[in-house]
């Protein structure tokens, strides 16, 4: 996926123009957040849970290049192949050859955000590749030629009909609005696909690294279809995504389905541990794992290592303020909301995303919501104080903020200055004391607000002490 | 009791801007008997700066801010944002400078003020009463809930007003849009979120709303007053001070 993370500001503007559009992202954010809620309350010993959930994460994290060597080598030793691919480029080209080296002509994905990240199915396409996504929601993505608006819900932002519209033009489905019979539709269709794909391509929930399991949770059963069906099994994971043990892993898996979507479980749960063994009656003959750092050695070294604690679960985009009236498209890049705003800039570079760090009012509400309790804001602040950040503000913005220094360094100029400034505003005074049409910088905030001019008396200057 | 004088920390919006809601927050104190001082050397705490990204900046005022407390046993104000951002980054972002330590007793000695009064005075009942029947709304900013922990203690102090009515709204706990710089970088955004939370003030039917936070009402009343609605954000501290 081509990133146009550098546009936040006027993609923005598309959803906040467009009513329905508006609406959809609204709905589509409350719901699970409202859900997750619920499910939340009736949690016992939930905030236990998110401590250890947070814990593991963060052990894993100090640990991460001795647990992934324990990954591999539990996995190599049931006959499964490790690749490592040091960036998007290497990732996309790794797995393609695997695939050529198979003369796959079909390829089935389950949803993974890494080979969004990686534009893996571009380059599979370049390569003579046919592939399908199989995660309903991809699905959809893919036949409309989109790109996924929530790392969770894909589909967020398309309405039923629009969706139903789709259906019939490109399946040739009577138009109808009952979802159930669009997934039988997009069932059948992709029943097909399972059953002729050559290889199938999943993501990682989660990897164990004690035993070498992969973990994948799942609600539509797609997922165990591309890991069983097809005769390679191609499973794609970001480095980060290990954690040590299956005590680790059960406190997350018990978060997971809780925060992300408000169901208690979710309906599958599905543990690889290799390729087919022998005896067994069924599973791919061979696995294939593609670990992919693509950058985050880098933040682990850094000061936002603690973005990698994430675990995709989507809940601080559907608690986010920002997101929910702007939708994921606006983010320009794989990841939304507010963990996009952190690792889009990080991922891609400063430059490439110079606003995402500001598109947040710093409500902390992704903070509260985050199952492993990843200080967002902080993050979006300590990116705020990087100096390409810095640059991208103006030399305007440096200027002001010296003279604000200034100012409230010296308190005697602090007292003149705010006298000097109701003088200076008076010819934008109104009669309610408000300033109207001030130029400058005032101009943003006043095309939709008054501004009050500052008191005729300051606090301090009415101040007398105690009543006595 | 306090042995020494209360200091207030005005803040820079109720001192330029909102003189009435200290007004109101003296009036509280002198009533329950508190001695109070406003230390002359304060201005900011430098939170405006260290939200854009500009730490050097924000690392002077706060130093600043250290220095023109550091003599005073309890330190209140009328802002949950300024008194979460002193508690919870201001002692991080002075780590290295000579005001680091000082910085940290001043955490822990800064008080909101509905905070400072049912926690620390305990009086959660002030006695005040209204003359007419008031339906009221209570916005929390964000930053006094989320990262001060201050929710409790306005409700409380408001519960027992005589005469007052708290009113629920839908999605209270949303942000009203402010955040600073974000509300001029991204102004159509801040915009939207402004407009949703002023509806829903609007569909409760309240006669007033109250927030502990000057910045939200400052955003909040801009966009009643350009919108021509007649419905007003105040200050709790404010109301109180009138009712008693
Ligand atoms: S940052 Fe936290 S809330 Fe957001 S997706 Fe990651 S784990 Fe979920």
């Amino acid at each position: 996926m081509k990133p146009v993370a550098k546009d936040f500001i006027p993609a923005s503007r598309i959803a906040l123009a467009d009513d329905h559009l508006r609406k959809a992202i609204f709905a589509g954010a409350m719901r699970p957040y409202l859900q997750a809620a619920e499910r939340w309350a009736e949690t016992s010993g939930r905030e236990r849970l998110r401590t250890q959930a947070r814990e593991a994460r963060v052990r894993a994290l100090r640990k991460l290049p001795e647990l992934l060597e324990r990954l591999e080598k539990n996995l190599l030793s049931r006959g499964a192949k490790v690749l490592w691919a040091a960036d998007a480029e290497e990732a996309n080209r790794l797995i393609a050859q695997e695939c050529v080296a198979r003369d796959a002509r079909l390829v089935v994905k389950g949803k993974s955000m890494v080979t969004e990240e990686t534009g893996l199915n571009q380059h599979l396409e370049r390569a003579g590749m046919e592939v399908v996504e199989s995660d309903l929601g991809e699905f959809i993505i893919q036949l409309a030629g989109e790109t996924p608006s929530h790392i969770i819900a894909p589909v967020l932002h398309k309405s039923k009909d629009a969706i139903a519209k789709l259906f019939s033009e490109r399946l040739g489905l009577p138009l109808t609005d009952d979802p159930a019979e669009m997934m039988r539709a997009a069932r059948s269709y992709l029943r097909e696909k399972f059953l002729r794909a050559d290889v199938g391509i999943s993501g990682v929930n989660l990897a164990v690294a004690e035993t070498g399991g992969l973990v994948l949770v799942t609600n539509e059963g797609n997922g165990r279809m591309v890991t069983t069906l097809p005769r390679t099994h191609i499973a794609v994971m970001g480095l980060e995504r290990v954690v040590e043990s299956w005590k680790d892993l059960a406190s997350i898996v018990q978060l997971l389905p809780r925060v992300a979507t408000g169901q208690s479980v979710s309906t599958y749960v599905s543990i690889i541990h290799g390729p087919r063994q022998q005896g067994e009656p069924d599973g791919p003959e061979e696995l294939v794992l593609v670990i992919v750092d693509n950058g985050r050695s880098a933040i682990l070294n850094s000061d936002y290592a603690e973005s990698l604690l994430c675990i995709r679960c989507g809940a601080c985009l559907n608690a986010c303020p920002v997101y929910r009236r702007v939708g994921g498209h606006a983010y320009g890049w794989v990841y939304p909301g507010p963990i996009g705003s952190v690792i889009s800039p990080l991922l891609l570079g400063l430059a490439e995303a110079p606003d995402l760090p500001m598109a947040s009012s710093l409500c902390g509400a992704c903070r509260d919501a985050c199952p492993v309790k990843i200080d967002l804001p902080e993050m979006l602040v300590r990116l705020r104080a990087e100096p390409p950040m810095r640059r991208k503000g103006g030399r305007m913005m440096s200027l002001g903020m010296k003279m604000w220094r200034y100012v409230m360094l010296h308190p005697s100029v602090y007292r003149w200055g705010l006298a000097a400034t109701r003088f200076l505003t008076r010819p934008w005074h109104g009669e309610d004391g408000s300033l109207r049409g001030l130029p400058g910088p005032a101009s943003a905030w006043l095309e939709s607000r008054d501004l009050p001019a500052p008191a005729p008396r300051s606090f301090r200057a009415l101040y007398r002490g105690p009543e006595r | 009791m306090p042995e020494k004088p209360v200091a207030i920390f005005a803040t820079c919006l109720v001192d330029s801007l909102y003189p009435d809601i200290g007004m109101g927050m003296v009036r509280v104190l002198d009533r329950l008997g508190i001695p109070h001082t406003l230390p002359p050397a304060q201005t900011c705490c430098g939170q405006p700066a260290f939200n854009a990204g500009f730490r050097d900046d924000a690392r002077a005022v706060g130093r600043a801010f250290v220095r023109a407390f550091r003599d005073c046993e309890a330190i209140v104000a009328p802002s949950g944002s300024c008194v979460a951002y002193v508690r919870s980054h201001l002692p991080h972002l002075l780590d290295g400078t000579p005001e680091h330590g000082e910085a940290l007793g001043l955490a822990e000695r800064t008080w909101e003020f509905s905070e400072y009064v049912v926690d620390v005075l305990h009086k959660p009942d002030l006695g005040a009463r209204l003359e007419s029947p008031l339906r009221v709304a209570l916005h929390n900013g964000c930053h006094a809930m989320r990262f001060g922990g201050i929710e409790r203690q306005p409700r409380i102090l408001l519960e027992n007003v005589r005469g007052l009515t708290l009113a629920d709204f839908e999605r209270s706990e949303e942000c009203c849009g402010l955040g600073g710089l974000f509300s001029v970088k991204m102004p159509q955004i801040s915009t939207a979120m402004m407009e949703d939370k002023i509806a829903a003030l609007l569909a409760s039917g309240v006669d007033v709303v109250l927030t502990g936070d000057a910045g939200c009402l400052m955003h909040l009343n801009g966009g009643l007053a350009r919108a021509g609605h007649s419905l007003r954000v105040r200050h709790y501290a404010e109301l109180l001070g009138e009712a008693l």
